[in-house]
C-alpha cells in the first residue's frame, strides 16, 4: 500500500475515533474555517505524495527554477532584506531630514513618497493642488526640489525607490539629471520606480493618460534604461494597492501577475527581446494578518511567474524568470482604535513577508489609520524589522515553512485559483481590456464589500473594533503638515521659473510635443532634456496631457 | 402616496485615490434602501456641488484620506451656501484626526465618521437628521 493511502486510512480512523467523540462534547468554534481572504481551511493537513521530479517542478531549490523556495541560494543567511521605509512629506527640506534620520537609524534604502499633485502631474501652484501640497508625500515641481531632497545623499551610495506611476518618466529623468549634477554616472544608479499604471486604473487612482500612451511611456522607460541605466528596476508591478482596495490574497496575486503579463507583451510588441528587460521587472506585494496564507501567496506567485516567463514568453535567462519583490505591511489592517495593537499586527505581517522570502520590506507605523506617521512610530516600525531579522531566528534557514503540509497545500491551491483568473483575463483579451470592462475593479469591490459585511456582523473579529472594544482618549503626538506649505512651495517654484531661460524651456517642451506625436520616438531623452533646463513637472505632463488625452474612470458599484 | 426616497451623493473631493471606503458606504447605503449617487475620483468642490444640485440630493457624504479635508470640506459647504442650498446635509469620513473634527463641525459638517465606524451609525445619523 502506498504511504499516502495508508495515511488516509489512519486519518479516517482518527476522525471516527478521536475527532467525532470530541466534537460531540465540544463543538468547534465555527462550522467553516476560512483564511483571511475566505479560502476554506481544513482541520488537518497530511503529507502529499511527491516524487523527486514533481518536487523539482513545483518547489525546486532556492535560487533555482521555479524559485518557490526563494530567489537566492542563501537568502537571509547571506544578507537580510533591504529595510526600506516609505517616507516623504511636506517640503523637500523636511523630507531630506527624515531620510537622513532613517539612514542614521540603520535603514538601508530610501523610499520616496510624493504628494498627490506630483503623482498626478500637477505643479504646486495649480488650482487643483489646493489642500494637497506636501500632504501624503513630498512636493516636487522641478529639478530644484530634487536637488534639495537629496542634499548630502550621494546617489551612488543609496538605492532609491520612488512611488511614482503616471509621471514616472519625469521623476526618473530628474533623478538622472541630479546624478549628472552630482557627477555620478547613470550606470551607477540603483533603485526602482513604481511605474505600474495598470494597478492605478484598477485600484490606486493616480492615473493621468489613457492606457495606450501610458503603456508606451512604460516601454520607452524599459528601453531607455536597459541601455542607459542598467541597474535600475524599471517597474514595480504592484499588488499592494489591489489588496488595500479590498481584494483577497488570490486576487492580489492574480491581478498583479496579469498586469505583469500585459507589460511583458507590450514590451515584446515594441520590439524588445524578453531577456533584455524582464530581469529588471520587480514586484510589490502586501502582507496581511493571515500569516500562513501570505507565506503561501509569495511562494505561489514566484512559482507561477517563473513558469509564465519560461513557457509563455520563452525567456532563457534565469534573471527573467526569478520574481524579486518588495513587501509592505497592510495599511488597511491597521485600526484607529487602540493604535498600539497595530504594532503586533505589523509584527505578524513582517514575519509573513520574511518567511515568504521578500527582498525588501516597509513596515507600517501604528498611527497610520489616524494620520501621517510620527517619527517615534516610524522608529518602532523599523525596529520591528530589526528584531525579526536579528532575534527571531527565522532568518537562519531558507524557506522555513517549506514542507509544512498546510503551507504546501495552500500554495498549490493559490496557484490553481490564480491560474483560473489568468485564463479568464486572457480570454477577455488581456488586462487592459479587462480593466476597461471594469472586471478586476468589480471583483475587488465584491470582496471588499463582503469583508466589511463580515466585520459588521461579527463573523470576522477585528480586535478593538468589533470585539474587546474600549473607551479611549484621543491619541496625541500625531504629525501635522503645515497648511501654509503650499504658499512656501509656490514661492520656491516662482523663483525657479524666474531664474530659468524661458526660451530654452519652450524649445525643450516643443521637442517633447513633437516626439509625443510620433509613435516610434522614445520620449525619455526628451524628458531628461526638459527637466535639465528646469521645465516643471506640470509643464511636461501638461504637454503630454494635450497630446495623449486623459483617462476617464469606469465606475462600477 | 409614496414618499420621495432619500437621495445621497457620495463624493471623493481632491486628488486622493482611496475609494474603498467611499464605495463601501455607497453600496451599503444603497442596500439600506437609499438612492445613492457616487461621483468617482478627483472631484472639485465645484463639481460636487453642481452634481448635488443636479441630482437634487438630501445629503452629501465626502470621503477623504489624503489630509486635505480642512481645505476641501469647508469649501463644499461655502459653495452650497453660495447656491442657497444649505439644506443639503454634509457629512464626512476617512482618515480625519480627532482634533480636526470640532472645527469641521463648527464650519457646518454635520458628522464625521472615522475608520471602523459601523454602517449602522451612518444610517442612524441619516434617519435622525431626516427626523
Amino acid at each position: 500500500m502506498s504511504v499516502l493511502k495508508k495515511l488516509q486510512e489512519i486519518r479516517k480512523t482518527w476522525e471516527e475515533t478521536a475527532v467525532e467523540p470530541t466534537l460531540a462534547k465540544f463543538p468547534e468554534r465555527k462550522k467553516i474555517f476560512v483564511t483571511g481572504s475566505d479560502t476554506p481551511v481544513e482541520r488537518l493537513y497530511l503529507p502529499e505524495e511527491m516524487d523527486a521530479d514533481t518536487y523539482m517542478e513545483k518547489l525546486g531549490l532556492p535560487g533555482e527554477y521555479p524559485y518557490t523556495r526563494g530567489v537566492q541560494p542563501t537568502m537571509y543567511r547571506g544578507r537580510f532584506w533591504t529595510m526600506r521605509q516609505y517616507a516623504g512629506f511636506g517640503t523637500a527640506e523636511e523630507s531630506n531630514k527624515r531620510y537622513k534620520y532613517l539612514l542614521e537609524q540603520g535603514q538601508t534604502g530610501l523610499s520616496i513618497a510624493f504628494d498627490l499633485p506630483t503623482q498626478i502631474g500637477y505643479d504646486s501652484d495649480d488650482a487643483i493642488s489646493e489642500g494637497e501640497v506636501g500632504k501624503v508625500g513630498v512636493a516636487i515641481d522641478t529639478l530644484k526640489d530634487m536637488e534639495i531632497l537629496f542634499e548630502g545623499i550621494p546617489l551612488d551610495k543609496v538605492s532609491t525607490s520612488m512611488t511614482i506611476n503616471s509621471p514616472a518618466a519625469v521623476l526618473l529623468a530628474m533623478y538622472i539629471a541630479l546624478a549628472e549634477k552630482q557627477g555620478v554616472s547613470k550606470d551607477k544608479l540603483n533603485g526602482t520606480i513604481q511605474n505600474d499604471i495598470l494597478k492605478e486604473y484598477i485600484a490606486r487612482g493616480t492615473y493621468i493618460f489613457p492606457p495606450e500612451p501610458s503603456m508606451r511611456l512604460i516601454t520607452n522607460i524599459f528601453e531607455y534604461c536597459c541601455k542607459e541605466v542598467p541597474k535600475w528596476n524599471t517597474i514595480s508591478i504592484s499588488g499592494y494597492h489591489i489588496r488595500e482596495a479590498g481584494s483577497t490574497a488570490v486576487q492580489e496575486a492574480a491581478f498583479t501577475l496579469a498586469d505583469g503579463v500585459e507589460y511583458v507583451k507590450a514590451a515584446i510588441a515594441a520590439g524588445m527581446d524578453v531577456d533584455q528587460f524582464a530581469g529588471r521587472l520587480s514586484f510589490f506585494f502586501n502582507a496581511h494578518n493571515d500569516l500562513l496564507e501570505e507565506v503561501a501567496k509569495y511562494r505561489a506567485v514566484r512559482r507561477i511567474w517563473a513558469s509564465l516567463m519560461k513557457n509563455k514568453f520563452n525567456a532563457k535567462s534565469s534573471k527573467s524568470m526569478m520574481m524579486r519583490f518588495h513587501t509592505q505591511t497592510g495599511g488597511s489592517t491597521l485600526t484607529a482604535q487602540q493604535p498600539d495593537n497595530n504594532i503586533i499586527r505589523v509584527t505578524i505581517q513582517t514575519l509573513a513577508a520574511v518567511l515568504g522570502g521578500t527582498q525588501s520590506l516597509h513596515t507600517n507605523s501604528r498611527d497610520e489609520a489616524l494620520a501621517l506617521p510620527s517619527e517615534q512610530s516610524v522608529r518602532i516600525a523599523l525596529r520591528t524589522q530589526q528584531i525579526v531579522a536579528n532575534e527571531s531566528g527565522v532568518t537562519n534557514t531558507i524557506d522555513p515553512l517549506g514542507g509544512s503540509y498546510y503551507v504546501e497545500a495552500l500554495t498549490d491551491r493559490i496557484v490553481d485559483e490564480v491560474e483560473k483568473y489568468l485564463k479568464r483575463i486572457e480570454d477577455m483579451g488581456g488586462m487592459v481590456r479587462a480593466i476597461e470592462k471594469g472586471y478586476p475593479q468589480k471583483e475587488i469591490q465584491d470582496s471588499a464589500y463582503k469583508y466589511q459585511k463580515d466585520v459588521e456582523s461579527g463573523e470576522r473579529i477585528v480586535v478593538g473594533v468589533n470585539k474587546y472594544v474600549q473607551e479611549e482618549a484621543p491619541p496625541e503626538g500625531l504629525l501635522k503638515v503645515d497648511p501654509e506649505l503650499r504658499k512656501l512651495q509656490m514661492k520656491k517654484l516662482a523663483q525657479v521659473k524666474a531664474g530659468r531661460d524661458g526660451g530654452v524651456v519652450e524649445k525643450a517642451l516643443n521637442a517633447l510635443r513633437e516626439g509625443a506625436r510620433k509613435e516610434d520616438v522614445n520620449l525619455m531623452p526628451l524628458i531628461v532634456d526638459a527637466v535639465r533646463v528646469y521645465a516643471t513637472l506640470g509643464e511636461i505632463c501638461g504637454v503630454l496631457r494635450q497630446e495623449f488625452g486623459e483617462y476617464k474612470e469606469s465606475i462600477v458599484l | 402616496m409614496s414618499e420621495k426616497k432619500t437621495r445621497i451623493l457620495i463624493a471623493k473631493p481632491g486628488l486622493d485615490g482611496h475609494d474603498r471606503g467611499a464605495k463601501y458606504i455607497a453600496r451599503a447605503l444603497k442596500d439600506a434602501g437609499y438612492e445613492v449617487i457616487y461621483t468617482g475620483l478627483r472631484q472639485t468642490p465645484e463639481s460636487i456641488v453642481s452634481t448635488a444640485l443636479q441630482e437634487d440630493v438630501d445629503f452629501i457624504g465626502l470621503s477623504l484620506l489624503s489630509g486635505a479635508h480642512n481645505e476641501l470640506f469647508p469649501r463644499v459647504i461655502a459653495l452650497l451656501k453660495e447656491k442657497k442650498a444649505e439644506d443639503i446635509v454634509v457629512f464626512g469620513g476617512g482618515v480625519i484626526p480627532e482634533t480636526d473634527i470640532p472645527s469641521l463641525m463648527e464650519q457646518g459638517v454635520k458628522a464625521v465618521f472615522t475608520p471602523g465606524t459601523p454602517i449602522s451609525k451612518v444610517t442612524e445619523f441619516i434617519e435622525q437628521v431626516k427626523g
